[in-house]
């Protein structure tokens, strides 16, 4: 990560220590994870694979993932890649979606 | 009657009245239903609009297809993982299972019915294999001139033992000529455009179509005449107007040919277009209710349905074609995912992933007539499909 990024990311996580309320509030509720579950194996795993292997789009297997921060990958998921078949999900999914979904992807939280 | 066929018509009903053997049936109104979260086929029968089972242990059936045997009694699965699976549909049970691939997307079955094509992702490229065993025949790598392997997308079967297909990454159009299948060559159209993400082969197998991804078009290959090589169609049809994203590829394999014209998804549109067959241009547009996905005509052309990209895949909408208009909004269930008429198309079975099941309407009356209870179905197919090219 980049120095800028690195900033970035330590601004936006003291901006979120000071409005955030203890604890995840930010977590999408029960319901909403189970069907971000599902979003991502169908409709992320119509490119990806169901079982994240890749397909028209790369392997999001824990292992491909673990370089990358919430944020960026929320940021991928958020905006899409450019030139590429990746679409800008936003508007289908809010902030707190991508990074609950970056999250999961990476193997870190599970639907509770 | 002679006495031999009364004792063998004799011997027949006693085996019958044993209820040991079944009837002995046809295949022709049978099909299978991809459950892909759980890797497994339903077999069902469009006769009475029932499911005779479930089939297991396919492993990864997202983007499942399949294609079928000639005589209509075998299907040649392709998944996800790279498995090319051999189902008996009489007997309801997996014959042979190979693991070809990393990762594959689609295949093909030749004229004759004896070679099997697997497109693959990784390793990029096709493989042959023996209908009858599943024994490899031919492994041809998918290499674009920058000599990186690409993955193959959009592969259908031509008149004499011939498969096409495109080259995602490399921009591309190849035919395999298999005829001698220890010798294959292969002919290559480079230069054909941007990401071509699937293609089509008229059931005529007179053209070869491919959808192109990274730019607006398609890319025309006349087959009769493929010395005169890959041309561009339609490739102003999204200037200056806003794309959507994208959240589903369209599919091509459902593209509908009725009568003179090809209508096709417009790409990142909530558009169909509707092409001169004779010319290849752009005759008219019809706005529908979101970005279509498969746009199928009714076998005998009169009707074309099309379901839709999330967030849309709600609905099913269906347009007469002489009017091209759009005269009904389905709502058969939730996240309709594919759309498979019965061979002369009376009705139509919709499959409906997240209500858990296969809604079946009239299409003369466009009401529904029945449900099948299915889990988290996606891809039909019926074994009509064994007869047609491209299919």
């Amino acid at each position: 990560m980049s120095p800028s990024r690195y900033g970035l990311l330590v601004g936006g996580l003291a901006l979120f220590a000071l409005v955030a309320p203890p604890g995840r509030a930010a977590e999408p509720s029960p319901a909403r994870q189970a069907r971000l579950a599902e979003i991502v194996a169908e409709d992320c795993g119509a490119c990806h694979g169901m079982t994240r292997k890749g397909g028209l789009g790369p392997p999001l297997l824990t292992k491909n993932l673990a370089g990358y921060d919430d944020r960026t990958l929320a940021t991928v998921i958020l905006d899409g890649r450019p030139d590429t078949p990746m679409p800008p999900w936003r508007g289908l999914l809010s902030d707190d979606d991508a990074l609950w979904i970056a999250r999961y992807l990476k193997g870190e939280t599970d639907v509770r | 009657m002679s006495a031999s066929r009364i004792v063998a018509l004799a011997a027949a009903l006693v085996l019958g009245a044993c209820a040991t053997q079944p009837e002995p049936r046809g295949t022709g109104d049978l099909g299978l239903v991809v459950e892909r979260a759980d890797g497994k086929l339903l077999r069902v029968e469009n006769s009475h609009n029932t499911a005779l089972g479930e089939i297991g242990g396919l492993g990864d059936l997202s983007h499942a297809s399949m294609v079928f045997s000639r005589d209509e009694r075998y299907a040649y699965v392709f998944g996800r993982d790279g498995g090319l699976t051999k189902v008996d549909l009489l007997e309801g049970r997996i014959v042979r299972r190979v693991m070809q691939a990393g990762n594959s997307i689609g295949g093909a079955i030749s004229q004759t019915g004896r070679l099997v094509a697997v497109a693959n992702y990784v390793p990029g490229g096709i493989r042959v294999f023996d209908a009858d065993t599943l024994d490899l025949v031919a492994d041809i790598p998918a290499v674009g001139p920058d000599g990186k392997r690409s993955k193959v997308v959009g592969i259908a079967d031509l008149p004499g033992e011939r498969f096409i297909y495109s080259l995602f990454d490399a921009g591309e159009i190849d035919i395999a000529d298999l005829s001698d299948p220890k010798a294959p060559k292969v002919r290559r159209f480079t230069n054909i455009g941007r990401e071509p993400y699937d293609g089509l082969v008229t059931e005529d197998g007179h053209w070869y179509v491919a959808g192109l991804f990274g730019e607006d078009g398609l890319a025309l290959l006349d087959l009769w005449n493929p010395q005169a090589g890959v041309r561009r169609i339609l490739d102003h049809y999204g200037r200056g107007e806003r794309r959507l994203p994208v959240y589903k590829m369209p599919h091509m394999r459902g593209w509908a040919v009725a009568g003179d014209e090809v209508w096709l998804p417009a790409v990142g549109h909530h558009e169909i277009l509707v092409i001169d067959k004779r010319t290849w241009t752009e005759k008219t547009r019809i706005p529908v209710a979101g970005q279509p996905v498969f746009v199928v005509a009714r076998p005998d052309g009169r009707q074309v349905w099309v379901n839709f990209a999330l967030p849309d895949y709600d609905k099913v909408q269906v347009i007469d074609v002489p009017s091209k208009r759009v005269v009904e909004t389905l709502h058969p269930g939730k996240a309709v995912l594919d759309i498979g008429f019965t061979p002369k198309g009376e009705q139509v079975w919709l499959s409906a992933r997240d209500s858990d099941w296969v809604s079946i309407y009239g299409t003369a009356t466009l009401k529904e007539v029945a449900r099948l209870p299915a889990h988290r179905p996606s891809g039909i197919f019926f074994t009509d499909r064994a007869h047609r090219m491209g299919m």
